[in-house]
Parts: structure tokens; C-alpha cells; sequence
């Protein structure tokens, strides 16, 4: 059931497979709920409140109220979905994404500006483990 | 008879309707990317279709994960622009041909692909972005539009090669269509772009580049790239690029590239675009 798939191998990417999807459900269908302006609001005024009416885990609901969007990928969250979260605090796509590589959005924005992420070096997690070793 | 005239390519990054919807296409930042798109919007005054079939795919917006098609075709009058967290985009609402809609579902679903059929889905930037790039601002979108949904969020995803087949279906579903129509296909996603995690703002320019040069004469070896190819090569989010195939499928074996352009950054993403025109 939880054979290696061909992209297991690439470095810092979760691919949305039934693996993610399964634990992530309830954490991407309250992503949903954003959706509604009314929800928004409720979900603004009180983080905590609004994600108990989850069935989401502990561990979920913290990396919502953190906005630690790595934590929340590697729980089964989709970005797709976990796009509605930022996009209720009014933050882009390139912040949120600035958030996730660990430098502040102005370099990420200098990253990109440059032509973006190359990927020599980013194809094959053992090419990071050289590197980070 | 309907005719299938043109297919055109072309990303859908949500940065870009904003952009437009703020008015700021003229920026340093964004002039260059919108620029490539003055030639598009002219041609399109010219050629003046009657249909568009846009393949698309949604961003957890009409879909969540209750049910998830593989590919859905909307049979729709009329279809609103969706809220997606921060309100629609300021964008007419999209007007469907529910003719030509069914008479595709029907033919298609006949030559063994499945499609769902959905009389009732708000519209997000994956469709309603390449309407701006193509048509710019007007009070009314100049045509009717087919909306055509692909799953590429949830794994696994279809196939380029299944695709580039399920394209040809629908090409066969509308030279059978008995109104004189001009109608256009596009694809849209793209190119190279991964959104998520720490390998997030992957490019690979050579890579679309090749792409680009292929997806006219050389389609064969872009239907046979395999999914851990786009996600390695092209970022997680590159795998959008098997909708451009749905296209190119439904095209004449023999096609001219009209225009192209292709552009880094758009926000997080590599834009490319193409208009390829049906015979030599
Ligand atoms: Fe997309």
C-alpha cells in the first residue's frame, strides 16, 4: 500500500498522492470553508474556535494557527487548498511560497527575478543530502 | 459544420489576473510579460470565434476533495466567476453553448472516455486569466466558452498520452457538430512553476523551451513524458502542462505556429504561450 512511487526521490517537494490526501482530508475541506466571506470572517476572529469545529488532529491545528505552511504539506494539506488560508490573510502565492523555502520574500522575489530556482542540484534528494553534508 | 480553426497555449497564474484587475500590466515588472500577449489579442479580433473549448483545470475551487472528476465537461448556460478567498475577479460572467457542450459529451463519452458532466461550477483564475490574456477587458467576453476540467491536484493524474488521445476525441465530437461554428481549443497551465515546499520557485527554462518547440511538429515525444518527469523537471506544478496536449490532440496532424512567447516570472511562474493554427 505504501510503495515507493517515481517522484519519492525529488528533494523538497510533496506530491498530493492518496498518501497525503488521506490524512489531509479534514485539513483541506476546512480550507474550503474559507471560501465563504462569512466563514472568513468567523475564522479571523478566532482561529481556535473555528478549527475545533474540525475533526482535523491537534498537530493540524497548530500549523493553521503557526501558519507553518511546511508543517501543514507534510500532513496531507494540498496548496491548492492551503491557498485559501493565505489568501484570507491577504498574502500572495509568492509570499506563501517565499515562507516555505526558508528566505524573506525580497529574496525570494530577487530568486525569481533571476530566472527562479535552477534545477541543477534540485532533481534527486541525494544531490541535497551531498550538499547538506 | 463546426470547424476547429486554432488551438492556443497559455499559463494561468492567479498574480496575472490581479495584475490586470489593479491595473498594473504597464509595470516594470509586468510590462514585458503582458506585451507578448498585444499580438494575441489582436488576432483574436480577427479571427473571431464563435466557441472557445478551454481546457482548464480547478484549483480547489468548484471541486474539493468529496469528489474529484478526472474530467469534467460544463453543460452550462451561464457559469459565475468564482470567490477564491478574496473575492471574484471584477471579470463578465462566462457564457456557456450547452449545444455544442452535450453534443461533445455525448460524442466523446461514445469513443470510450469518461467525462462528468456539470451543469453548475463557478469558474476560477485557470480559465477565467487566459480569457483576460486573450480578450482584455471588455464589458462582455466576445464568444461562448466550453469549460473543460482536468484533474492535476490529486494524484494520479491522467497521462500526456491519454490527453493527447482524449484530444482527438473531441476534435472527431466537433467536426460532427451540424451548426456552422468557428470554434478554437486552448490549453492552458504552465510551464514550469512548483509552488510547495522547500524546492518552491523551480524554473527550468531549457526545458520549456524544448516544449515549446516540440508540442508543434515533434508532439510524439511530449506525450510520452511521464508524470515524475514534469514534477522533477518542471516543478510540481508543471504537470499542468498535460492540458496543453488535450490542444495540441484535437489539432490537424499538421499545424503553423503563429505566434509565441514565453516569459520568467510571473509571480512564481515560468508564462508560455503559443497560437498554432491547423495545417501547414
Ligand atoms: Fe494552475
Amino acid at each position: 500500500m505504501t510503495k515507493s512511487r517515481p517522484y519519492d526521490d525529488v528533494p523538497g517537494t510533496t506530491v498530493f498522492d492518496e498518501r497525503m490526501s488521506r490524512k489531509g482530508y479534514h485539513l483541506n475541506q476546512f480550507c474550503m470553508s474559507l471560501m465563504k466571506p462569512e466563514n472568513r470572517d468567523r475564522f479571523k476572529s478566532d482561529n481556535r474556535g473555528y478549527l475545533d469545529d474540525w475533526k482535523m488532529t491537534e498537530d493540524q491545528k497548530q500549523a493553521v494557527i503557526d501558519r507553518d505552511y511546511n508543517r501543514m504539506l507534510s500532513l496531507g494539506g494540498n496548496i491548492y487548498f492551503l491557498a485559501k488560508i493565505f489568501s484570507c490573510d491577504g498574502l500572495s502565492f509568492q509570499y506563501a511560497a517565499s515562507t516555505m523555502t526558508g528566505v524573506s520574500e525580497d529574496e525570494y522575489l530577487k530568486m525569481m527575478l533571476a530566472g527562479g530556482r535552477s534545477p541543477d542540484g534540485n532533481r534527486y534528494k541525494h544531490e541535497w543530502d551531498k550538499s547538506n553534508g | 459544420m463546426a470547424r476547429l480553426t486554432a488551438g492556443v497555449a497559455t499559463s494561468h497564474v492567479p498574480a496575472v489576473g490581479r495584475a490586470i484587475d489593479t491595473g498594473q500590466t504597464q509595470n516594470d515588472y509586468w510590462k514585458p510579460m503582458f506585451d507578448g500577449f498585444d499580438f494575441s489579442k489582436k488576432w483574436e479580433e480577427s479571427e473571431k470565434p464563435d466557441v472557445v473549448f478551454l481546457v482548464y483545470n480547478d484549483h480547489a475551487t468548484a471541486f474539493s476533495l468529496d469528489f474529484i472528476p478526472t474530467f469534467a465537461i460544463g453543460v452550462a448556460e451561464d457559469y459565475a466567476v468564482a470567490d477564491e478567498g478574496f473575492g471574484p475577479r471584477p471579470v463578465p460572467p462566462v457564457e456557456g453553448h450547452a449545444d455544442l457542450a452535450w453534443h461533445i459529451a455525448g460524442s466523446v463519452i461514445q469513443q470510450d472516455f469518461d467525462l462528468t458532466v456539470v451543469n453548475k461550477m463557478d469558474l476560477d483564475h485557470g480559465l477565467t486569466v487566459p480569457l483576460s490574456l486573450m480578450f482584455g477587458q471588455p464589458e462582455r467576453w466576445p464568444c461562448k466558452v466550453i469549460p473543460f476540467a482536468v484533474n492535476v491536484v490529486q494524484y494520479p493524474v491522467p497521462s500526456g498520452r491519454r490527453c493527447y488521445n482524449l484530444g482527438k476525441a473531441i476534435r472527431k465530437a466537433i467536426d460532427s457538430f451540424d451548426q456552422d461554428l468557428n470554434v478554437q481549443i486552448w490549453g492552458t497551465g504552465g510551464m514550469s512553476h512548483q509552488l510547495q515546499g522547500p524546492r518552491a520557485g523551480l524554473i527550468n527554462q531549457p526545458w520549456d523551451q524544448a516544449f515549446l518547440n516540440d508540442i508543434g511538429d515533434n508532439v510524439d515525444r511530449l506525450v510520452g513524458i511521464p508524470p515524475e518527469e514534469y514534477i522533477r523537471e518542471a516543478g510540481s506544478e508543471g504537470i499542468e502542462l498535460v492540458m496543453w496536449l488535450i490542444m495540441r490532440g484535437a489539432l490537424d496532424d499538421q499545424v503553423t505556429e503563429v505566434h509565441r512567447h514565453y516569459h520568467v516570472p510571473a509571480s512564481n511562474t515560468a508564462i508560455g504561450h503559443i497560437i498554432l493554427k491547423n495545417g501547414k
